[in-house]
């Protein structure tokens, strides 16, 4: 039981530990690092400053490991653009992707687990090949072509919402659902896949011969047993939730970090790309120890399996 | 086990040899050349409603056609596509390969390297590269093709020790055979089916890629176009020019459709296996 916890937790700093040698691989191989985070006119105290406090004077194993100690304590250095710390820029942001992505979401389970049972429940009827037709297609559909779809009906034909922005309920319809796309569709298939093979087990026959109501069967019986292999793909799918957002706030100017990254990118403020990309690793593989953990909460079996 | 391919299966074959098509000849529905620039006739309709009938699909915001830059940004996106994808299964199976040659340290290092880049979503990845390196068309078509190695290296990874264990790799390596050999002539036949559908599989990610990078204005640069890039172009002219964003957006819509569905049937049909588990 410890052994498993342990195991996870140290592949989860080893990931880390890899994302920020990555970043400081690419910082150092890129250019100078003063010009690439003080900026091209920069005067030469604030680089000797720079150098001094990044330990840029001295040999690369100090440089790297002075690097990591900044990193993990979120000193990311200063925007180019306007000079304020980077922690600051990324965290007044983190709230909008936060609830950007909490309603998505929640719309994404409400709809995609439901559909994926009825999918699983009608198997080979009209039902099942509807909710895989619509799943496909939103595989299909690039967010930022739904997006646009969106705004070209909902802002442009029928003017009832908002095409970007912020401020109230209604600027928030159009980004959720086009976020929740992907992920209702991901998540229709694995529920279905995942009741298609727990409806199949002798113990849900066994609970038909014992006389369970089926509305019964399904939701005390199957769904419980289904859902294990569906909070993988939970973890598994916040990473293309962050990958969306990093579209969809920028079609609907949404001013959360997926925006903050893409301006950033093309500004080339290479300080916040970086922080940036530290603070959406460090998420990620918490999110998927979390993951991993509550995997193993549910599902005894996995605990003592090692890897 | 029926045999004959679907009427969904055929209509998607037929979608994209039509695609490839327009992206080889598409200049015959064109009159002018991709940077033919006519401001008198800037954001004019389609011919159909009601625009001037020599622009077919409309103009954009200088008056160039939009079937010649659709022909255009169809050709760069399909190429640089087709090039990523190349490049990341040729990378990925031969990284695979030397792990499951050398073993040992080298295959936990390599491995190491498959869980990193799938432990990050890859546009976060390349985003990365892209502002620290700068954006070029050489450097842009590599970062295509880092896409997606690391399930090409787990899958070359796996056949060859399957198949090393198995009694012809012994055959083939007890007669004096060259490692190289044994890979290229003999397990490589082996894993190609699954290579093929892991290919068909990767093509529309990547597309949907480059698509969004250069929807950002992070991907391919001007003069060079893509479809991405045309609809992101198209974005300022949503309310009085919708085409410039819906044409290039449909073509991208059903050129990823077509190809899921070819390679969802051509994974059932290589990989009986898969079929069992999926369905």
């Amino acid at each position: 039981m410890a052994r498993f916890w342990l195991i996870k937790l140290a592949r989860t700093l080893l990931t880390l530990w890899f994302v920020v040698t990555f970043t400081f691989i690419v910082l150092r191989t890129s250019g100078d690092p003063v010009m690439a985070l003080v900026g091209p006119d920069a005067l030469p105290d604030e680089i000797e400053q720079f150098r001094e406090q990044w330990g840029l004077n001295q040999s690369l194993v100090v440089q790297y490991f002075s690097y990591i100690g900044q990193m993990v304590t979120g000193q990311f250095g200063v925007s180019l653009r306007n000079s304020r710390p980077v922690m600051e820029i990324i965290l007044e942001r983190v709230p909008w992707t936060l609830l950007l992505g909490f309603c998505s979401f929640a719309l994404a389970a409400l709809v995609g687990i439901p559909a994926g049972i009825a999918a699983a429940l009608r198997r080979g009827r009209f039902l099942d090949r509807a909710v895989m037709a619509v799943a496909v297609f939103g595989f299909a559909l690039p967010n930022f072509f739904m997006g646009i779809l969106l705004i070209l009906l909902f802002s442009l034909v029928l003017r009832v919402l908002p095409s970007s922005g912020t401020g109230t309920f209604w600027h928030l319809i159009m980004p959720v659902l086009t976020l929740s796309t992907f992920t209702a569709g991901t998540l229709a298939r694995f529920t279905r896949s995942a009741m298609l093979e727990v409806l199949e087990r002798p113990y849900m026959r066994a609970a038909a011969a014992k006389g369970v109501s089926s509305w019964r069967r399904i939701v005390f019986h199957a769904f419980p047993n289904a859902a294990i292999p569906i909070v993988t793909i939970v973890g598994l799918n916040l990473g293309q939730l962050i990958a969306g957002a990093i579209v969809v706030e920028t079609v609907f100017a949404w001013p959360g970090i997926g925006r903050l990254l893409v301006t950033a990118v093309s500004a080339r403020d290479l300080a916040v790309v970086q922080g940036l990309v530290l603070v959406i690793a460090f998420t990620m593989v918490m999110a998927n120890l979390a993951v991993d953990l509550i995997y193993g909460l549910l599902d005894p079996r996995i605990r003592g399996g090692g890897r | 086990m029926k045999n004959r391919p679907s009427i969904l299966l055929i209509a998607a074959s037929a979608v994209l040899i039509s695609v490839v098509a327009i992206a080889l000849i598409g200049n015959v529905f064109s009159p002018f050349a991709v940077t033919d620039q006519n401001l008198l006739g800037r954001l004019k309709p389609p011919a159909f409603l009601g625009g001037p009938e020599e622009y077919l699909l409309g103009t954009d915001r200088i008056g160039r056609d939009m079937v010649a830059r659709l022909v255009a940004g169809l050709r760069m996106s399909l190429l640089v596509a087709l090039a990523g994808t190349l490049i990341g299964a040729i990378v990925g199976t031969v990284i695979g390969f030397l792990a499951a040659h050398f073993r040992g340290y080298v295959e936990e290092g390599l491995m190491m390297l498959v869980d990193f880049q799938a432990s990050l979503p890859f546009i976060l990845i390349a985003l990365t590269l892209l502002a620290f390196f700068g954006n070029s068309l050489i450097l842009f078509i590599i970062l295509m093709g880092l896409f997606g190695w690391e399930t090409y290296a787990r899958l070359a990874r796996g056949v060859v020790l399957s198949a090393t264990s198995q009694p012809y790799a012994k055959a083939v390596t007890s007669l004096g055979a060259h490692p190289m050999r044994l890979y290229i002539r003999h397990i490589l036949p082996n894993v190609a089916s699954a290579l093929i559908v892991q290919i068909t599989l990767t093509f529309p990610q990547i597309i949907l890629l480059e698509t969004s990078l250069s929807f950002l204005g992070l991907g391919i640069q001007s003069p060079n176009t893509s479809l991405g890039q045309i609809l992101g172009d198209g974005r300022d002219y949503l309310s009085t020019a919708w085409w410039i964003s819906v044409w290039p957006g449909l073509l991208i819509f059903v050129i990823t459709l077509s190809m899921s569905i070819l390679g969802d049937a051509l994974r059932d049909r290589l990989d009986p296996m898969l079929k069992v588990r999926t369905t």
